[in-house]
Order: C-alpha cells, then structure tokens, then sequence
C-alpha cells in the first residue's frame, strides 16, 4: 500500500489501478463491488481497506454477475458506486449494465481489459472498444466511455465519471488495459479544479433514488425503478427517451490534439496505444516529418465532429491494439473525405515506439 | 380494474378483515386460485405490523411475481432474472437504514439465481427473501423448475421428470439453513388455514431477523400454480398436501434468536 509520508504532499507513486482506487475514493465513492481478475486486482486489493477507512462499503462479490447487480441496487439508491474488472468480467456485467441503462441508474464500471477473444491472456489488449462503446449488452443502449492513458488520468477520470453517471444517471465505463492499469507513474493526487462534491452528485437522482417513501414524508408515493415496458407502444417512449438522453450526451466530447495544425498525417489512437503513438511521432517530427495526434478521451461520445473537420487534405491512420475497431467509427466520421488507414497491434503484444514508425511512415507514401 | 370500494366495511357492518395499507387496494394480476396473493398479503401484515413500509424497499425478481411492485406500495427496483439478492446486497450496502426484502420464485432463485441467493445468505446479507415454490415456471407458461417434483409432467418435461436425466427437487430451504449467514430458514405452505397461519408467523420471523441485525431471513412458499398444473384450483390446493408436502417438509430449519 502506497502512504504519502515522505512524498510531496499530493503526490503518489502508483499504478494505474492504485490511482483508480485513489480517485474513486476522493471523487466519493461510496460502495465498491468487485471480483478478482489481472490485471486489476489492485483496485479491489487496495479500497478493501481504503474504502472502509473512509466510511464506505466493500463487498467481494461471487462473481462479476453478482457484482454488477450490486451496483444496480446500489446505484438505484443514489450513490456513488462502482465495480471494476477485465474483459470477460465486463461480458458478465453486460446484462446488468443493459438494465442498469434502461432503468436509468448511474454507476461507474472500470475495464483494465486483456487479451481476447475467451479466456486470452493478461496482455495489454484494445479489443473491448466494441463492447465498450457500442453498448455491449442487449438492447438499444450506451454507456459513456472515457479512456485512460496514465495514471493521472486514472486518477482524474474517476471524478469524471462520476460526474457524468450522476448528470445523465447511466452507466459510465473507464476503458483502460493492462499497460495503463500496471505502470507506475507519479499521480498528484489533487481533486481536479471544478470537481462536484459528492452531496451535489447524489442531489442530481434526488427525484428518482429508492430510499423507503418516508424520507420523502409520510403520505409520499412509492418509487420504482425499472427497465420493463410491457404495454404497447411503452417501450418506444422508453427507447425515444434514452435516444434523446444519448443526443445530450454528445455535447461531452473530450479529446486532445497534438501539432495537428501542420500536419499531413494525424494519427488518432487512444489510451496506452495514444502514448506509444505520440513518442513515435515525437521522433518522426524531429525527422522533418509532419505528422500529429489525435487521442479521443471519450470513446463514446466519439468526437466526430472533431474529425471531420479535420480531415480535409489531410491523412488519417488510425493505430490501435486490436484487429480493426476503432477504424470503424472514424470511417464514418470522415464519410469518405480523407483516406483513412489503419495499423493493428496484435492484443497481448507489448509494442514500443519503435514498432510503430514504420507503419506511419508507410501511410505517408 | 374493479373497485375496491366494496372492500371496506359498510355502515353496521363489523370489520373483520380490511384492506392492508402496504397492500393497496389494487387487483391483481394473478389467475384464480394462484396463492401469489395470499403470499402478498402476509409479507404487507409483516411489513404493517412492524411499522416499516415507510423505510423498506422491495426488490421484484422476474416470473410472474415481476409486477410485486404494482401491489406494495414501497419503494421498489426491478432486478434482472435471479439477481434480487445482488441487487438487495447493493441496496443494504447503500442505505443501511432500510428494510429490504426480496419476493423470487423458484426458478428465478433456485434455479438463474441460485448462486446470487446462497452467497447473499452466506454472507448474511441482512435482508429477507420471499420464495415461492410452486414447482414450476409460471410467467413462461409452464416449464420445469427446479423444485418441479419426479414424475411431474410439465411442458418441458412431457412424460414427466426423470431423476435420471433432469435430476430431483432442490429443497432451498434445507440449504438455506446450512449457511452460517442465514438467520432463519422455514418452509411453510399456503394451503389451509392452519398452513396460513403458520406462514404469517414465519414470514414475520424472516422480517424480525433482518431488523434486529441477526442475518438473512428466508421462507419458502409452497403455493398452488393451477394454471400451469392443469388443475382447478381445489385440486391444485389438495396437491400441496398430498404430492408437495412429503417432498418439502414443513418447518423451521434454523432461527437464530437475539443475544
């Protein structure tokens, strides 16, 4: 366990896992649900013991299952709650998460995903952007997704995402991978400025949490939270709701760009595959070469916009750690306007900033 | 839906049973003879008598007690099918306050559920479940379950349950009760009214450990599905006693009293 005597005050050495558990617990986090899976263990290793220290609640669940559901339940209570896990723990999650969406629950889901398909490997894997960012479980939903690539941002995008699963009540997903979970990097551990306090947070679900009617007063109605609309045309006026909910969404589009100004090419990458990209691009501009980064913080919202105005005259190459997702959804954003390539990095290989120069020179040609 | 008016006492008339408050006067869903109801009306004299409807929070499960919510007028969360008890662990984690119980049939926790169940027991979850066990899928039309008795036809199983390929009936209860967790443990039936009586005193028991902190409380229900047993409703009632009860034993399993 990390301790901060001895250390600049606010600064912490740890991993990306351990900043997660910090920043859960400063954001406010009040009931944390998990079962084991690499590479993630140390988030439920660490907030066993922090958590309880701060006056919340830790359970070790019997499975992803029945952690996701915990979530449900305690996010229908309106707090703030999270589980964590890895790629086929999220698979488990995904019926709770699909109910979650359509009941309108917020909550906040960590993925320090790995290799796949099945059981996979350990390894530092992109292959969850799908299963991320297209809903994942059944039925017409979507989750904000928002992608780490140090552990400061672990840190940061706890507070994020809190935010976020109370302002819109959805599940939130901090998509990460065993590189950004496992590295050690230093983290001020500082709220980030603007952060929301937790009273705020639980203020927002103040007219729809379940908490026994009489806090609300003697004669109060009963609530219900609930996903089935079983009476017809009830469900279309469910799915329109969460369509137009999905519509506000959008306006949360977070990315970062980086000497894109000049540029022939912009590589657009995200999370640990982001960093390794921007090194490799580092080199190749002391070269003379005119290339930027384009990182998408949020995967979903998918900045779009961002995208298509940028790709007039330019090149896109799109470099990510899987067989070709994320390619799929900057070809519809640019719809045809610039050439748009991509480079795959095989999930469970570890890559360097020199494996990836060759492939963006190549996109030049 | 019928007016309840003509359920209250009329002027010169004595009150000898009178809607239950926590109930609501809503008619329900449930086909003639179903003991859903009956099943209802204990855990809303449970939830009266000990004065906590303001403070509880019901967790409806998926089958035909989905709709429970529509009924009990507490707050309520709908919970994936065999989650009830994860979704109440949440709940109990979130607001230690409250009461919170859970209303499951048996193939949505014996069956999807039964690991969420006995994990929530074991850890002692301080909540209640209700089980009804009327040895069949109702909602979906009359599947097996797996409390469904040997030789019991049933739409999946058309020449009835074989021990040797579908094996025999879990009896939860008698698992309940093994789980350190578990503070009570009881399996009533819902067929007479000595049976009735029973259950409203174990129903109550399952709701008291909870409160005083002791643990999980569980009953199970035996309770008459006529619809799905092809049955009317005086023959579904005498099933209980004549083909349930030798397979389900009646009883308190385990009860752990207050220091």
């Amino acid at each position: 366990m990390n301790s901060d005597s001895g250390q600049t005050p606010g600064r912490v050495l740890v991993k990306g896992n351990e900043a997660v558990a910090y920043g859960a617990v400063d954001a406010g986090l009040q009931c944390y649900f998990g079962y084991p899976i690499t590479p993630q263990n140390e988030i439920p290793e660490m907030l066993s013991t922090l958590l309880p220290e701060h006056g919340g609640s830790f359970v070790q669940a019997e499975s992803e299952v029945g952690a996701v559901n915990m979530l449900l339940g305690a996010g229908a209570c309106g707090v703030p709650a999270m589980v964590s896990s890895s790629s086929c723990g999220i698979s488990l999650m995904q019926e709770g998460i699909s109910y979650m969406a359509g009941s309108h629950i917020p909550g906040v889901i960590v993925n320090m995903s790995r290799g796949g398909p099945g059981l996979g490997d350990i390894g530092p894997s992109q292959g969850d952007y799908f299963q991320a960012v297209k809903g994942g479980g059944h039925g017409d939903h979507r989750n904000l997704v928002l992608a780490p690539a140090t552990a400061q941002e672990c840190y940061d995008f706890m507070f994020k995402a809190f935010t976020l699963a109370f302002v819109y009540r959805n599940p939130v997903m901090i998509l990460g991978d065993a590189v950004v979970a496992q590295l050690k990097e230093p983290v001020r551990r500082v709220p980030p400025a603007g952060t929301n306090t937790p009273e705020y947070l639980q203020s927002l679900v103040r007219d729809q949490r379940i908490e026994g009617y009489g806090a609300r007063g003697k004669a109060a109605a009963p609530r219900l939270l609930k996903s089935v609309y079983l009476a017809e045309g009830a469900l279309a006026g469910r799915n329109r709701l969460l369509q137009s909910k999905y519509a506000e969404m959008r306006k949360e589009v977070l990315f970062e760009r980086e000497n894109v100004d000049d540029a022939d090419l912009i590589v657009i990458a995200f999370g640990s595959m982001g960093r390794t990209a921007r090194s490799a691009i580092h080199r190749l501009r002391k070269a003379g070469r005119n290339i930027g980064l384009f990182r998408p913080l949020t995967l979903y919202p998918f900045p779009e916009a961002a995208l298509q105005k940028l790709a007039p005259g330019r090149r896109f190459l799109v470099v990510e750690q899987n067989i070709g997702q994320m390619v799929e959804d900057v070809r519809l954003a640019v719809n045809g306007v610039c050439p748009v390539y991509w480079h795959g990095v095989m999930p469970g290989l570890f890559v360097g900033a020199d494996e990836l120069v060759d492939p963006i020179l190549r996109a030049l040609e | 839906m019928a007016s309840a008016k003509h359920l209250h006492p009329q002027e010169a008339e004595t009150p000898v049973f009178d809607v239950n408050p926590v109930l609501g006067e809503r008619a329900t869903h449930y086909c003639p003879g179903c003991h859903h109801g009956i099943a209802h009306r204990l855990v809303s004299e449970a939830l009266y008598e000990l004065g906590v409807a303001d403070k509880t929070i019901l967790v409806a499960s998926v089958g035909c007690s989905a709709f429970a919510y529509d009924y009990f007028n507490v707050d309520s969360v709908e919970a994936p099918h065999g989650r009830a008890c994860a979704v109440a662990t949440g709940i109990r984690r979130a607001r230690p306050e409250a009461v919170v119980f859970t209303y499951q049939g048996d193939g949505d926790m014996a069956a999807i559920g039964i690991g969420e169940s006995l994990h929530a027991a074991n850890r002692g979850e301080k909540i209640t479940a209700v089980f009804i066990n009327n040895t069949v899928y109702g909602m979906t039309g009359g599947q097996m379950a797996p409390t469904t008795l040997i030789g019991q036809k049933t739409t999946t199983t058309l020449h009835g349950r074989n021990f040797h390929s579908e094996g025999g009936p879990i009896r939860l209860a008698e698992i309940m009760a093994q789980l350190q967790g578990v503070a009570h443990a009881s399996r009533c039936a819902l067929d007479s009214v000595k049976h009735v009586k029973e259950a409203k005193k174990a129903v109550r028991r399952a709701f008291d450990v909870q409160i005083a902190g002791l643990g999980f409380g569980f009953v199970e229900l035996l309770s008459g599905c006529p619809t799905n047993w092809r049955m009317d409703p005086v023959s579904a009632n005498r099933r209980i006693a004549t083909d349930m009860i030798p397979v389900f034993p009646l009883g308190v399993f385990k009860d752990v009293k207050g220091t």
